[in-house]
Parts: C-alpha cells; sequence; structure tokens
C-alpha cells in the first residue's frame, strides 16, 4: 500500500448511470466487475493486473457498501480456489492475476473448478504479460482454457468493448456453468480510454447469504464417480451452451463488405493493429471502415465452426491473424474448412511470424503480404509493388553505439548491498552455484553483478537448487527468495523442502517489506499497518517454525561489511542442514514514497532534520570505477573533468542520491577508496548545532587559513 | 518498405483522419507516466481525442521504457486508435536522454519524411557504460549525427538541466520543448493550463515548462540555417550556442585561470621562475606542461615542480618538431600524474581544503541555516601505513610478514572520520601536514623507482621507436586507484609492458601497444587484455 494511494481511482469506481469513466484500461475493468453485482474478488497482484488489486484494496468503502468480499489472495492458486463459492451458489466472482506465470500456479484449482463447474458466474481476468516489455517466460494461457475447457474471452482492446467482455463473461459463465477467463494484454490494460458507466449493483446474493444457507451437491465435486460424468458434461451440455450463447449474443463481430474474394479472422486483441495495417495498405479509414471483410473473435474459445465457415463463405482465402504459438485457432479453422470439404484456402503463419508479439511493423508487413500475393486488385498500384525508397542518405546503424538498458535496482535499493557483498563474497571464497527467484532481487543476474544461474518460478529459487545437495561437494549452494515469493510458495516448497531434505545450501531472503516488483503491496510480513490485513509476522518465525536451525537476521542489509560476513559465514559453519540469512531493509521506492512527504513538512514546520547524500571528491577519484561495480545504482554515474591531465571519467553522484549509505559501505568493505564521503545537512539547526558548528568552523577555518596561508594556492583547485 | 505511400489508398475515406502519433522513449524514473498524461490532457482540451498506452511493470525500474499516444480531432466518433508505435509511422517522438533518442531511432521510429525528433542531450549512463575501468560511454556525437540525418526536424538540448534548475524533473522541459517546437495545433496557454490542472509542483513545472519551450523556440534558428549552405561546422556552431544559451557556466574559458597563484612572496617568486621555465618550452608542449607543472607543485612544492620539469626537459631534448611533439606533450601529461601518486598525505591534504569544504556545500546544495557534516571513508592497511613511514622502517616492516600481519590486524578495518568534527578534522590535517616530510617515506621511494623504470624505459625506446616510446609513456594511464585496485592496475601496467620484448622491431609496435593499453581498460581483471597478448604472443610465428 506503500507505493502509491489509489484515492483518486477509487472514487471513480463511484460512477453512476451515463457518467462517463475515464482511466486505465485495468481500471475499467474493475468498475465492470462491480457493475455487474460481483460478491467477491479474489487476486494476486502483478503486472499488468496489479492496479485491480490496489485499487480495490483502497476501496474497502464501496466493497463494503455493496457487500463485496474482497481478498489480496496468498497465490493465483489461492485466487483460483476462492471461486469455489460460485459453485454451489449463486453468486458472481472474479479472479485475477498475470499470466501465463498465474496461470501455472492456478492450475491445480482451476482444472477441479472446471470439472465440476459453477452455479455463480465465475470471471478469471488474465493479464497477458507478452511480447514488449514483458518479464516472464513467452507462453499462451489459451493452452490452459482448453485443456480444461474453460471458455476464452480476447475482446478487442478499448474500454466499451472490455467492459461489455466483462458482462458478457459472467452471463456466459452462468448459462455454460463453466468459469470464463478474460485474457487482456498488457498495452491493453495500460490503455486510457473512456466509457460511459452504469451504477454498480449490490450481488443479488453475499457471501453473507451463503454462509447463512450453506448448501452442497456431492454431484459438483471432483471424485468418481461425478467425475467421469463432468467430463462427458463439458462437451454434451456445457460446450453447445457456451456456442449457443455466443452465437446469439453476437459476441464475435463482423466488420467490413459482406462479400470479398478474402477475409481476415483475427483475436479481438488484434483488432486495433490490423486496423492500422489496413489504413496504412490504403484498405481501411481511421474509425475501422474497410474494405476486407474482417471477423473479429472476442471469443477465442470454443470456435464457433458455422459462423466460421459462413465467413468463409465465397472467399478463395482467408488469413488467421493469431498472436503466439502454437497456432491452436489456425489449426482448429483448418479442422473446420477440411471436414467441411470446404476449398477456401486458409493461411496464417505462412505469411505472419510464428513467434513473437505482432507489433506495428510486423502486422502492416504480414497483411501486406498476404494481400499482395490473394488480393492485389485490393491494392493501388503503389503499394502492390513499392518502389524502393532507397534515395537520400542511408542512416547509420546505432546498434553498436546506443547501450543497452535493462531495468535494474532503484537508486538506494536495499537489496543492492546483499549482491554487493555476495560479490565480495565470491572474489573471496570463489564462484558458487546461485539459484535466483522471481522478484526484484533478480536484477542480480545483469551487469554489474552478474549472479544467479537460474530463475524456476515464484518462491522456487532455493527448491531449484535442491539438487545441488551433495556430501562430496566442497562448495554450497546459495539461493536467494525474496519476501513475496517466500510468502507465496517458498515457505514450503523451498524452505520445508530444504529441512525437510537437509540440504546443506545456503538460503538468503531478501526481505523489503513488500511484494515490491508488482507495485509494492502488503504481505504477512510487511511492518506497516493495515487497516484491512494482519501483517507484522516476521519470515524469522515462520523459518524457525519450519525447523530451520542455522538462522541469522540483517535487519540493516546497507551494512554489506555484516552481509559479507554472514554469508561468508552461512558458506564455510560446520553445521548441516539450510544455513537461512533473512535479509531485512525497506524497499526503497516505497520508503522514499512515504518519507518524502513527511519529512518535508517536518523541514517546514521547523524541526530538525538530517538529510543525507553522497558526494564524491573528484580530485580523489581516480577514475577506476571499481565502485560502479560493486553498484550499479543509477545516482552513481560517470563524468569527464575538465583537466586534460585525466583521461578517465570519475565517479560523481547525481542530485536524486538518497543517502542509503552504499557507496560508503562498499568502498570501505572492499577497500576500494577514500573518495566518497556523506553529507548530512541539518536543517533547522538546533541552538546546540549552531553553537557547535560555529565552534568547529572556528577551528577548522583557523587551520586551513594557518596552512593554506604557507603554500602556493591556485585558483581553481 | 510501405512506409512512405501510408497516406494514400483506393477507399475513398481511407486516410488517417489527422491522426497524430507520439511516441516517448524514457529511462525508468524520469517521469514518462506523467509526460503521457499530460499530452493527452493538453489534446483533451484542445478538442481531440487521445488515447495513451504503455508497457510499464518492472521495465520501469531504471530501464528503457516507451509511452505511446495517439490523437485526432474529436469528429463526434470513437477512431481505431492503435496500442504501439509502428516503424516508420511516428509524428513526434520525444526521447527524454539522449541514447533513447538513438534507441528510437535504432528500432525504426525516427523517419526523415515524418518524424519530429525532440530529445534532452544530456546522458544517463547505463551500467554497461559505467563499469569499464576506462571509459566506456557511448558517443554522443554519433547519435547526434544520425539523429539529424533520420529525422524531419532534430530539437536537442540539455532539458534535464532545465529542470532541475527550476527544481522540477525532466518530462516538465521535454512538455516544453513539445509546445516550443510548435509540432502540435495547440496554443501554448493550453499546455500551461494542463501542467496547472495536474496540482503538484506547478510552480517548478512550469519554470521547467518554460526553459524547455524557450529552448526549442531557440532551436528554430538552427533549422532554418541548417539549410543555407555553410556544411556541418555552421550547424555546429549554432548548437554550440543554444547549448551554451542555457548552460553559460560551462562555457566559460579555462585557460587563463592556470596561472593564477596566490601564497608567500618567496614561493610566488619560486613559481615565477618555474613558469619562465616553461616558456623556454616549445609552443605545442607548454599548455600540458603548465597543467602538469600547477599539478605537481600543488601536490607537494616548487622544488618537487623543478624535478618535473627537469625530467620533462629530458624528453624534450630528443623530440622534434616533425613529430609534434607528442611524446613531450604526453610526457609532461604522464609524468605529473605519475609524480602526484595517490597516497594518504594527498587524500588527507585535499580533504581538509577550504575549497573542498565550499565545493561540497555547493554540490550538496547548503543554504541558509542548515548544518553540514560531512563523513569521510578511510579503510586503512598495513601496506598503507609502511607507505606512510620512514622509508627504513617502513620497508623494515614489510620484510617481516609476522609484524605486518600484526600490525593489519590493529588497523586494518573501515573508519569514518567527521571532517566537520574537531577530532576528525586535526587528524587529517595532521596526516595531510606530513606532506614535508614526503620525500623520506616508504610510498615516496617506491614511486620514484617504478617512475623512472617507466621513464628511462621510454627514453631509451625513442632513438629506436619513436611512437613506441609515446606509447609506453601512454601505458601510465593505466595507473589508477587505491588499495586491492591498485595492486590490479599495477599488474595490469607490467602485464602491457611486458608486450614490449615481443614487439621488438616491429613497424607496428607502436599500433599493439596502444591496442593493448586500451584492452586493459576494459575490464576488471584484464581478460581482454590477456587474449590481446596471446595473440601478440603468436605475431612472431
Amino acid at each position: 500500500m506503500a507505493e502509491r494511494s489509489f484515492a483518486k481511482e477509487v472514487e471513480k469506481l463511484r460512477l453512476g448511470d451515463g457518467e462517463e469513466f475515464a482511466g486505465e484500461g485495468i481500471l475499467a475493468i474493475t468498475k465492470a466487475l462491480l457493475q455487474c453485482g460481483v460478491g467477491y474478488v479474489g487476486g494476486y497482484q502483478g503486472a499488468p493486473i496489479s492496479h485491480l488489486m490496489d485499487v480495490l484494496a483502497d476501496a474497502q468503502d464501496i466493497l463494503g457498501e455493496l457487500g463485496v468480499h474482497f481478498e489480496a489472495s496468498a497465490s493465483e492458486a489461492t485466487a483460483t480456489a476462492m471461486l469455489a463459492a460460485s459453485v454451489h451458489y449463486p453468486i458472481r466472482g472474479a479472479a485475477t492475476f498475470k499470466s501465463t506465470v498465474g496461470t501455472n500456479v492456478a492450475s491445480d484449482a482451476l482444472a477441479n473448478l472446471a470439472s465440476g463447474g459453477v452455479t455463480g458466474g465465475a470471471l478469471i481476468i488474465v493479464g497477458e504479460d507478452y511480447g514488449e516489455g514483458s518479464s516472464i517466460m513467452q507462453e499462451r494461457s489459451h493452452a490452459f482454457a482448453m485443456k480444461s475447457q474453460v471458455w476464452l474471452l480476447d475482446p478487442r482492446p478499448n474500454l466499451p468493448s472490455i467492459v461489455k467482455a466483462v458482462e458478457d463473461g459472467f452471463e456466459l459463465s452462468e448459462v455454460s456453468n463453466t468459469p470464463v477467463m478474460l485474457q487482456v494484454r498488457i498495452r491493453c490494460c495500460h490503455v486510457h480510454g473512456k466509457f460511459i458507466a452504469k451504477d454498480n449493483k449490490r450481488p443479488a446474493m453475499t457471501v453473507a447469504d451463503a454462509l447463512d444457507n450453506p448448501r452442497r451437491d456431492t454431484g459438483r465435486i471432483v471424485l468418481p464417480p461425478a467425475s467421469f460424468l463432468h467430463e462427458k458434461e463439458k462437451v454434451a451440455k456445457r460446450w453447445p451452451a457456451a456456442v449457443d450463447f455466443i452465437r446469439n449474443n453476437n459476441i464475435n463481430e463482423f466488420f467490413g463488405p459482406g462479400a470479398g474474394s478474402v477475409g481476415i479472422v483475427m483475436q479481438g486483441g488484434m483488432y486495433n493493429a490490423v486496423i492500422r495495417a489496413l489504413q496504412r495498405l490504403g484498405l481501411a479509414d481511421a474509425y475501422g471502415e474497410t474494405d476486407v471483410p474482417l471477423y473479429v473473435l472476442n471469443a477465442v474459445y470454443p470456435l464457433i465452426d458455422d459462423e466460421f465457415l459462413e465467413f468463409c463463405e465465397g472467399k478463395d482465402s482467408v488469413l488467421v491473424v493469431e498472436e503466439g504459438q502454437p497456432n491452436y485457432i489456425e489449426q482448429a479453422f483448418a479442422a473446420m474448412l477440411h471436414k467441411a470439404g470446404r476449398g477456401t484456402r486458409l493461411v496464417g503463419k505462412e505469411y505472419l511470424p510464428v513467434a513473437g508479439e505482432y507489433t506495428g511493423q510486423v502486422m502492416l508487413d504480414g497483411l501486406g503480404a498476404f494481400l499482395r500475393t490473394e488480393a492485389p486488385q485490393l491494392l493501388s498500384a503503389e503499394i502492390r509493388a513499392p518502389n524502393k525508397s532507397g534515395e537520400g542518405e542511408e542512416i547509420p546503424d546505432l546498434s553498436k553505439v546506443v547501450p543497452g538498458r535493462p531495468p535494474g535496482f532503484c537508486i538506494g535499493c536495499p537489496e543492492r548491498p546483499i549482491f554487493a557483498a555476495t560479490k565480495l563474497v565470491e572474489q573471496e571464497l570463489g564462484k558458487h552455484h546461485i539459484a535466483s527467484d522471481i522478484g526484484c532481487h533478480l536484477f542480480s543476474i545483469m551487469p554489474p553483478f552478474e549472479l544467479g544461474a537460474t530463475t524456476m518460478g515464484y518462491g522456487l529459487g532455493p527448491a531449484s537448487a535442491s539438487a545441488f545437495n551433495s556430501p562430496e561437494a566442497k562448495r554450497r549452494s546459495i539461493s536467494f527468495v525474496g519476501d513475496g515469493g517466500f510468502w507465496h510458495n517458498g515457505l514450503t516448497s523451498s524452505v520445508g523442502n530444504a529441512v525437510f531434505n537437509r540440504n546443506d545450501g545456503v538460503i538468503v531472503i531478501v526481505d523489503n517489506f513488500y511484494s515490491a516488483a508488482t507495485g509494492g503491496q502488503d504481505i504477512l510480513s510487511s511492518r506497516a499497518n493495515n487497516r484491512t490485513k494482519s501483517t507484522q509476522h516476521p519470515i524469522t518465525k515462520a523459518v524457525e517454525g519450519m525447523g530451520v536451525k542455522w538462522l541469522r537476521h540483517i535487519d540493516r542489509t546497507y551494512d554489506v561489511g555484516k552481509v559479507q560476513a554472514t554469508l561468508k559465514e552461512a558458506l564455510t559453519t560446520e553445521e548441516g542442514g539450510p544455513k537461512v540469512i533473512v535479509a531485512s531493509s525497506e524497499c526503497m521506492l516505497n520508503r522514499q514514497r512515504r518519507e518524502r512527504p513527511l519529512v518535508n513538512q517536518a523541514i517546514k514546520d521547523g524541526a530538525r532534520v538530517v538529510k543525507p547524500k553522497f558526494g564524491v571528491d573528484e580530485d580523489i577519484c581516480t577514475g577506476d570505477h571499481a565502485c560502479m561495480r560493486l553498484s550499479g545504482c543509477p545516482s552513481l554515474s560517470v563524468k569527464s573533468l575538465d583537466d586534460p591531465l585525466r583521461d578517465d571519467p570519475v565517479a560523481s553522484i547525481d542530485q536524486n542520491c538518497v543517502g542509503c549509505g552504499n557507496c560508503g559501505e562498499v568502498a570501505d568493505a572492499a577497500v576500494l577508496c577514500p573518495s566518497f564521503y556523506r553529507a548530512d545537512v541539518v536543517h533547522n539547526p538546533s541552538g546546540w548545532d549552531r553553537f557547535m558548528d560555529r565552534m568547529r568552523s572556528g577551528v577548522i577555518g583557523f587551520l586551513q587559513r594557518r596552512r593554506e596561508g604557507r603554500r602556493l594556492v591556485f585558483a581553481d583547485a | 518498405m510501405l512506409d512512405a505511400v501510408s497516406r494514400s489508398g483506393t477507399r475513398q475515406n481511407a486516410g488517417d483522419g489527422g491522426m497524430i502519433k507520439i511516441a516517448v522513449l524514457a529511462v525508468g524514473g524520469q517521469g514518462g507516466g506523467v509526460l503521457s498524461d499530460w499530452i493527452v490532457d493538453v489534446a483533451e482540451r484542445n478538442g481531440y481525442l487521445a488515447q495513451s498506452t504503455s508497457v510499464a511493470g518492472v521495465a520501469q525500474r531504471t530501464g528503457a521504457t516507451i509511452y505511446y499516444i495517439e490523437m485526432c480531432p474529436d469528429k463526434g466518433r470513437l477512431p481505431v486508435f492503435a496500442l504501439s508505435p509502428s516503424q516508420g509511422d511516428v509524428d513526434v517522438l520525444v526521447a527524454a536522454e539522449l541514447m533513447e533518442a538513438g534507441r528510437a531511432i535504432m528500432r525504426g521510429f525516427v523517419t526523415p519524411e515524418k518524424t519530429t525528433l525532440i530529445a534532452s542531450s544530456h546522458r544517463i549512463a547505463a551500467v554497461s557504460e559505467k563499469i569499464e575501468p576506462g571509459d566506456g560511454r557511448a558517443s554522443s556525437a554519433k547519435v547526434r549525427e544520425t539523429a539529424e540525418l533520420a529525422s524531419k526536424r532534430f530539437i536537442a538540448f540539455d532539458m534535464e538541466k532545465i529542470a532541475v534548475q527550476a527544481g522540477s524533473v525532466v518530462s516538465a522541459s521535454l512538455f516544453g520543448a513539445l509546445a516550443g517546437s510548435g509540432v502540435l495545433p495547440f496554443p501554448r496557454e493550453s499546455y500551461e493550463a494542463t501542467i496547472n490542472a495536474s496540482g503538484r509542483g506547478v510552480k517548478a513545472s512550469l519554470a521547467a515548462f518554460t526553459g524547455g519551450y524557450e529552448g526549442a523556440r531557440g532551436h528554430k534558428v538552427h533549422i532554418a540555417r541548417a539549410v543555407e549552405p555553410g556544411g556541418p561546422d555552421d550547424q555546429a556552431a549554432v548548437h554550440s550556442t543554444v547549448t551554451s544559451a542555457t548552460a553559460a557556466e560551462n562555457a566559460a574559458p579555462v585557460e587563463d585561470k592556470t596561472a593564477e597563484v596566490e601564497g608567500p612572496r618567496r614561493l610566488v617568486a619560486g613559481w615565477q621562475e618555474l613558469v619562465s621555465r616553461i616558456e623556454e618550452l616549445p609552443v605545442l608542449v607548454r599548455d600540458m606542461t603548465m597543467r602538469g607543472l600547477r599539478k605537481v607543485v600543488d601536490y607537494q612544492d616548487t622544488r618537487y615542480g623543478a624535478e618535473y620539469l627537469d625530467r620533462l626537459d629530458r624528453v624534450v631534448a630528443l623530440d622534434t618538431e616533425g613529430q609534434d611533439y607528442a611524446l613531450s606533450i604526453a610526457a609532461a601529461k604522464h609524468l605529473a600524474n605519475a609524480l602526484c601518486y595517490d597516497d594518504m598525505i594527498r587524500v588527507a591534504d585535499l580533504k581538509t581544503r577550504s575549497t573542498r569544504a565550499a565545493r561540497v556545500r555547493r554540490e550538496v546544495g547548503v543554504k541558509g541555516d542548515t548544518i553540514l557534516q560531512t563523513t569521510e571513508y578511510f579503510h586503512p592497511r598495513v601496506e598503507e601505513f609502511c607507505g606512510a613511514m620512514p622509508a627504513a622502517i617502513g620497508a623494515y616492516i614489510e620484510n617481516r610478514p609476522k609484524l605486518a600481519a600484526f600490525i593489519d590486524r590493529r588497523i586494518n578495518k573501515g573508519r569514518r572520520i567527521r571532517t566537520d568534527s574537531f577530532s576528525g578534522f586535526a587528524m587529517l590535517w595532521l596526516i595531510g601536514g606530513m606532506r614535508r616530510f614526503r620525500r623520506g617515506l616508504l610510498r615516496h621511494r617506491v614511486e620514484q623507482k617504478h617512475l623512472d623504470r617507466w621513464y628511462d624505459l621510454a627514453l631509451e625506446t625513442v632513438p629506436r621507436d619513436y611512437a613506441l616510446a609515446v606509447e609506453i609513456v601512454n601505458t601510465r594511464r593505466l595507473i589508477k586507484g587505491y588499495s586491492d585496485t591498485h595492486v590490479r592496475a599495477q599488474s595490469k601496467f607490467d602485464r602491457v609492458l611486458s608486450a614490449l620484448p615481443m614487439l621488438k622491431g616491429r613497424p607496428d609496435a607502436a599500433d599493439w601497444l596502444r591496442r593493448l593499453r586500451e584492452a586493459a581498460l576494459k575490464d576488471e581483471k584484464g581478460d581482454m587484455l590477456d587474449g590481446a597478448l596471446k595473440t601478440v604472443a603468436t605475431l612472431g610465428e
């Protein structure tokens, strides 16, 4: 909760009938949930759906008024399991998480939920983190829908469409007794747009009502023989119901002329990019009026056979625009055409890349190639056979010049000193096998630290080192896990596993008081008081409870020397079993957001405040940059001196420095150089401060004048 | 390529409906999100429909990020906006840092037919640029040259500086430059109204906005002149006037200051004597020698300065005008650096000067009745202790490992010294005062020996291979750092010079030595250097 306040966004959730909502896509979905009379919402934070969670967490008043239960679930599995409330009760429920990472975790619950089916509408909003800027493996959520036979919506990426998809999704879920996944891509979640709001609806049945009137139905429980019946029911009853609903409610859309020799079928999420490509090919206008027949699948699973076959009627060829691989939709359509004995040629990945995001250029190239081959008559002469625009000067290639800029630790990040210490320990004891985990601390794999060999999933860092447990080995493995990952899964899968299997490795739990990488949400071990959640449960206690005997707690990660010594001890101690180090310091991004306004106010109010900042004596710095190889702080950089005697740029600290202390600690622990200084600025000094300052500057000034009076002093020295 | 014909079409109503496409490339934390919100707001104020998107997530944490905005006049119908920028289809590209402008060009978002490129010319060095022991920074000049070619119009000046001066962030000055560029059909007042409505830090934002606005207007002169005959030099000149207008103090000349000196009359007279010796040197060598002399005298005393000039004279005698005195200039520079080795005395001296205290106050921004406290980080080891002992005692300890280890155990730890306190300052002041004994200390003896070996080597080489002698002198650049870093630097220096026997007699020996030096500056341990040395070893085969 510390990273941002969502008070402004929360107000948007109150908008009523006919009022205009303006904001982010993911907030539009949040509002749509309330308009649909949702009874409960759960989820696990992560880009791009974090804001849904954050806003609801701040919207307790509204949720209370409506009787909606909200949970920040412990994991995606928890969130999906929560949808069990819709199995027997006609309550609409929603769960949300990042996909496919979250869907992976949720699979167990999802499969069970899908088997028994639901009575109340169950909607799973998956934020598809695919393509540019994604931080996860590139896979498709589509496969999960297919394997569990839950329906998948992929609406056109504009606010009215995604809001409608939420409404449609609940209805579809209810008429077909099947959970529905609503897939929104990362840019769609972050798109700023508008839609006309409706009043929020109180759920027809709240979770309180359900608790007071418990129900059960053995037929909905996943156990033989019901489970065998579930499978049959999926295909005999639920599937046809879904197909009917999608067809009858025109969930999928048609654009452009009815007839034509070619057509394009696409996932709803691809629509805007397709229109833009057609526009650039001279076949559409800014409003989407187009000369090419389009079939837009707002529901990508299940597919509607007759709708598709009808679209293909009279067409020579049809292009399927399907992002990601494998191309399930294309395969399904090809089978439909084949079985129906149709002659329409189906193409897709021939013209578009098999893998990777379908960006504007990719779409333009793909659609251009398709139309030039299959329907050249539609294109103007210049587009059909474009002149090479080889005129003009060649633009030099900058790929050798422009440096890569991967994400890294923020200014003052408390995780930086942990990895600086690890690097120093490795300099002393040699390289070790290091297993990384998901979270900000994964930036350790990048320069300047370059620590960590694998990442296997959230909370699975130590688990991924579990094979490296051999009595013959002279070195121990080191594994990292963040506090977020620890509570998500790490406590049992990693720490418990290590205790049980007597793993001899070192486990470092990076505790920064939040689930920081996902936006600074509170977790069990957060130090702050949270109005609606129970916090302040120390990780150390949980680890002890799991049976860990060798446990060290570092309460200030900036103490590089202490982290170094502790890690060294863990790697060399005679004691068996897992060696666990909990390294705690507050996420600096959140700390600054929390403290800066308070500090500024205190200074304004005349209170004595000491603000630290670091600096470099540029004439003492020799420009070797050893400090930067142990830091990578954005605030610590290089600058050229206006001095021909000096060849290499020296270190320099900019005004964004928060005075975390890492520079000084590292210079000390690694015995680097005496160039760094910490400058503490005392605002509103006390009388004693002032007195001491006067005395000190008196003596210091005297000594300085004495020496400088007896030597040559150069003008700008 | 289909770019050039993007607007033509067969359809009657094909076209983009007056769509304007703007991409913002920023480094995470620069306020790219705020800027794109502002752009949407100013568009809506002017009767446009607008949409913005971004890919946030972890990329926000100091990585490169893209924000994308599309807008078109509101004709009562919702257009289909795209969610990401396309190559060759961006009207305005705003880059919050120069290399991000380069990245935009690389990715094809800047095209000469279409794109106005507005970039802040300041640099935020990427980690890969910072961690090289040498100068790993990317070439800004190359990006600027390419930007001129790649864009329809290139507006670049240091908007970060403007923002910092205004107490704001770069997003505000970029917004000003966008307004000043006139590329969007919106009046200045509507931009300012947007900032006013944002409600936070309005005054500072408006000041930064004005700076950006004026900067972009000033740049119009550059655009107008760029089409006139005059060539790239002319452009560069205008460039620099634009930059210097916003960064006046940077342009201040340095040469004049080098001779200004104050002190007791006797010392000033000694200094004048040394200066008169410089006047006897070849013209080309004088500037570097003046700087070197100043450094050396400032480091020790005028006698040390005379020693510096004596040494330099030896090389000047061997040098000729035909070689542009390259050897003498290199010697003037590296001799000074070698004589001013970084010892505890120097560090303590520098840290206790009044000018230093003033600079810290300036850099930290101490004003009004705030008080400054300064903490220094020292970590002495037995090596530094011995170096600061009289040569005989120092050597005695160093030759007895057990004794050295005993002493090391007592002194080897981090020490934080408050130079604003009596005791802390006095301690450093006293160490700084050891300057006058420096010549008798162990470190001095070691350094002198090392210097002489290197310098003699260079001088011996002159008759045989002048260019190689210059490179031997330049190898001195590798010596830097303190403690372990210094040891590593020494080792690199030695390894580079170890190639000399292998290079003996080769016409390209100088070239190879330069290459070895450059390789040595690429990474910490000298892995690249070792690779290059292996190559050199195979040369003779």
